[in-house]
């Protein structure tokens, strides 16, 4: 039921395009046509899933204080915690690269969809936002991990499709010359913000 | 050397790492006991500030030591432990035990001859962990002051707990009800009891329903296991009387 | 489409930079430029569309809006000087790699200090430290012109572009602030007088949404003033 609860939490009301602004760049320069949007979105849910845990397992074992109790006593005080941005940032770049060639290797077809977008991730806000939210909320387990990881890249998803089937159709609208393209689109994105703000406080 | 070369590769990011990491754990190492010393200050401005004594961050230490008289470390039948230091213990840590497996910090302060009892609470806000501290006057019942902080609720509602005319409202409420049930105090919705201090509410912050009940539920959640603690208290001084 | 424009914009733009004479003063008319462009007619957050991402979340108050862009400033101008100083080490396969390492490194002091020295304003900026490692204005800079230009250069346009953003930043703050708290840096603002006689703060400025759509607005503001950056459908 927890799990549940933070997988719904994650994609709607701690929408990270929608509650903090993660993701923005890519988010604004992405989405004027569906199709590129659900490439770019289906990469974040894809590297989000794997860096979350990979990088949960790195702080608990690795970075908190006291993680390293396992290597013997000794090391029980020891505190890395400050190394944590520079290890999760390694961690999202070298893994960005490594499921670009299995990708590559393994589905072409997939390699083909996601190919251009992947490079672009390790420098995505949201993935890096996805591990530094993992580490602040103190997570049991892994599975939880996870579960908050494909959940914000699902978030991720659904404010990118829906922001480039509206930019699809505004073209068609006659907006004032100065508003549009960029100015529009943050206006548009904040009413859409209003709206997922309506989520919040549920719990299942 | 040719700069595609795997060799040059792997020679400048050794290099690399070696002059980042080095540079990193140096400053880390050095800065260190000043981060420390902020948390550990904060907390016992924290604590100081519910029994009404306002320092400043940095000089906390002097006054802490001055007016808190005891901490305790408690179990949730009110027994002490004494193997365990309380100004050290984690609640974020506690909460994920078994309620009798955690330990129970309770300071005592003394100021100008009164004496109060000061519980520390945590729980979850809308966005994240909200905590605070509650100090109770001797009758185990008078709210004397209360502070509150969070990590992320949203600014101008909930984050507004931290605020002087939230944290006031607490001052003087009763956390036992009538019939000398514990009952906490709720943060109410539309309260209309103005400054009536008996009826255990408290007004609360117009489109912070979340975070309000958060702090309702943290402060009856966390006092109910100082209860045992404290009626030994009260017995023993009716019997003395 | 529009994608390539940008692109062939970004390479003008390096070009058009390259080329300035290296002889000229400290504070020459084009290095003055690589200042002043940013704040105007180059902004990174209203017209290169990079560096939003950290940006809203912490504009409900001034104060950690100044912090945060100070905080930018700084790991700007030393990665662009740091980045600029290897640019002609760095091999060219692990060059991202080589930039996210040497931003992290620099965020993480930041932080470090912060921590020590800042912490109520730690406590409030909280993991968008960290998130300024990822801000796509940092690499953005560091690719379009720390790899290609002298350290001086560099450093002048991280400061540059540090404070376009930071006047964007800034800006929405004052905004939020004012409007939804009546206060500016914590001082109340708005007199008593006036809330006696029925005014209200609103409270809806203090809701995030409201960050992105004064972005919106003040774009349009900006647009509206300089019709050269208008965008074609």
């Amino acid at each position: 039921m927890d799990l549940i609860n933070l997988f719904v939490k994650s994609i709607f009301i701690e929408n990270m395009v929608f509650a903090y602004f993660l993701g923005m760049c890519s988010y604004l320069a992405v989405s004027k046509s569906v199709k590129t949007a659900v490439g770019l979105g289906a990469a974040v849910v894809f590297v989000l899933g794997i860096t979350v845990p990979i990088n949960f397992l790195l702080d608990t074992y690795l970075l908190k204080p006291g993680a390293l109790e396992w290597l013997g006593a000794d090391y029980a005080s020891v505190d890395l915690s400050f190394l944590s941005f520079i290890m999760f940032i390694a961690v999202i770049a070298s893994m960005v690269q490594l499921v670009e060639m299995v990708v590559e290797r393994f589905a072409p077809a997939l390699y083909g969809a996601l190919g251009i977008f992947l490079p672009l991730i390790a420098v995505n806000c949201a993935i890096l936002g996805g591990s530094l939210f993992m580490q602040q909320k103190d997570f049991s387990g892994i599975s939880e991990a996870a579960t908050y990881g494909v959940g914000s890249g699902i978030g991720f998803f659904l404010a990118i499709l829906a922001i480039a089937a509206i930019r699809e159709k505004i073209t068609y609208s006659n907006v004032p010359a100065p508003l549009r393209g960029l100015g529009i689109t943050f206006i548009i994105t904040g009413l859409m913000a209003l709206g997922f703000m309506s989520f919040m406080g549920i719990e299942i | 050397m040719d700069r595609n070369s795997n060799a040059y590769t792997f020679l400048f990011v050794i290099l690399l790492i070696a002059v980042v990491a080095s540079t990193l754990a140096l400053t880390a190492t050095s800065l260190q006991p000043a981060q420390a010393e902020n948390v550990k200050n904060e907390k016992m401005q924290n604590i100081l500030g519910t029994v009404g004594i306002e320092v400043v961050r940095d000089s906390a230490q002097i006054p802490f030591e001055k007016y808190i008289v005891q901490r305790i470390a408690l179990d949730n039948k009110g027994n002490e432990r004494t193997e365990v230091n309380a100004f050290d213990v984690d609640l974020k840590k506690e909460l994920k035990k078994p309620v009798a497996e955690q330990s129970f910090p309770l300071y005592v302060a003394n100021v100008e001859g009164s004496k109060y009892y000061i519980v520390p609470l945590r729980g979850k806000g809308l966005w994240d962990a909200i905590w605070g501290y509650v100090a109770l006057k001797d009758d185990v019942n008078t709210i004397k002051g209360a502070v509150f902080d969070h990590k992320g609720e949203t600014p101008g509602l909930g984050a507004e707990i931290t605020q002087m005319w939230f944290k006031k409202a607490f001052d003087d409420e009763k956390i036992l009800d009538s019939s000398g049930e514990f009952v906490g105090v709720s943060v109410a919705k539309g309260y209309q009891g103005g400054d009536n201090k008996d009826d255990n509410a408290v007004d609360a912050i117009s489109g912070a329903t979340i975070t309000g009940d958060g702090v309702t539920d943290m402060i009856s959640e966390r006092l109910v296991n100082y209860l045992p603690y404290f009626k030994n208290k009260t017995n023993v001084k009716v019997a003395s009387n | 489409m529009a994608e390539n424009n940008k692109i062939t914009k970004k390479e003008d733009l390096i070009l058009f930079l390259s080329d300035t004479d290296e002889r000229e003063g400290l504070l020459g008319k084009k290095n003055r430029k690589l200042l002043s462009d940013p704040l105007t007619d180059n902004n990174p957050i209203t017209v290169q569309v990079l560096g939003i991402c950290s940006a809203l979340a912490i504009t409900v108050k001034l104060e950690p809006a100044i912090v945060m862009s100070l905080a930018v400033m700084a790991v700007m101008a030393f990665s662009n000087m740091i980045i600029s100083l290897l640019r002609n080490l760095i091999p060219s396969r692990i060059r991202i790699i080589v930039q996210l390492v040497v931003v992290a490194a620099l965020v993480i002091l930041v932080d470090q200090i912060l921590k020590a020295y800042a912490y109520d304003v730690s406590k409030q900026l909280s993991v968008f430290v960290g998130l300024i490692i990822t801000n796509c204005i940092v690499m953005g800079r560091l690719e379009a012109f720390a790899l290609g230009n002298g350290v001086y250069k560099s450093f002048l346009d991280g400061i540059g572009n540090a404070a376009g953003y930071a006047f964007i930043l800034i800006l929405v703050a004052f905004f939020r602030e004012f409007l939804g708290f009546g206060k500016l840096l914590g001082y109340q603002i708005i007199p008593q007088s006036w809330y006696d006689a029925g005014y209200s703060n609103n409270g809806l400025m203090l809701l995030s949404p409201m960050a992105l759509i004064t972005v919106g607005l003040i774009i349009w503001v900006q647009r509206s003033r300089s019709r050269s950056l208008i965008e074609q459908n």
